[in-house]
């Protein structure tokens, strides 16, 4: 695992033109590093709604505040995007969709189920 | 091949999780603090949030692993840096199995 292999170092990877299943998949990679930043916050918040009425009260408080919304909905999206994409790697783990043609629909399927379920999900908060 | 497998059995441990919780989420009224920690001291949901902890965990490193490995090529960096998210993702483990223990047992 950790030998240095001669691989091929000139790749400008903003000058190439990437295809709808490389941005699904770097966009995986770039919501789980997001939702990997967010577990302390996560956990330091469930620990406290826990620990006394007051502390889950500011819970609340933290979660339903204006700031917690911008930042609920950056989680949210990341969330959601890394479920479907996810569950596209799945489903090609075990042979579904392999095929390209089908690969490029599931690939945009996925950016339209993240648009739907995401949309749900600001509405759901702001109403 | 182990570590791809891990990743795999976590994530769908973590989706059927996810889904549960949504579906609680949509079906369920505001809590107050008592009922929620009623909720979350049952030993069933004790042991599931364990195994969702223990699942997140898992799935975080070999992901943030994947990650690294692929982008930073630099050996002694990576090396580094990989031990600092180990410690941070052990040090969050223990925190979260303190916090269910707390709650299981007072």
């Amino acid at each position: 695992m950790l030998t240095k292999t001669a691989r091929p170092k000139n790749l400008n990877l903003l000058k190439i033109r990437q295809p709808v299943t490389a941005v699904v998949s770097i966009i995986h990679r770039i919501s789980g590093v997001i939702l990997f930043l967010t577990l302390p916050v996560m956990i330091y918040w469930f620990a406290e709604s826990l620990r006394s009425a007051e502390d889950f009260a500011e819970a609340q408080a933290f979660f339903s505040s204006n700031w917690m919304l911008l930042a609920g909905a950056l989680l949210a999206w990341a969330l959601i995007h890394h479920f479907f994409a996810g569950l596209r790697f799945l489903l090609l783990d075990i042979d579904v969709g392999l095929e390209l043609k089908t690969a490029r629909a599931t690939a945009w399927l996925v950016f339209a189920c993240v648009a739907i379920v995401f949309v749900a999900y600001m509405f759901g908060v702001v109403i | 091949m182990r570590a791809w497998l891990i990743q795999r059995l976590s994530a769908v441990y973590l989706s059927l999780f996810l889904l549960y919780v949504l579906f609680w989420w949509l079906t369920t009224d505001r809590l107050s603090y008592t009922e929620w920690r009623q909720l979350i001291g049952q030993p069933f949901m004790a042991v599931a949030l364990g195994l969702f902890f223990s699942a997140l965990l898992v799935h975080a490193w070999v992901g943030m692993r994947d990650v690294l490995v692929d982008y930073i090529p630099h050996i002694g960096l990576r090396f580094f840096i990989l031990i600092g998210v180990a410690l941070f993702l052990l040090a969050l483990g223990i925190w979260a199995a303190l916090i269910l223990v707390a709650v299981v047992m007072i």
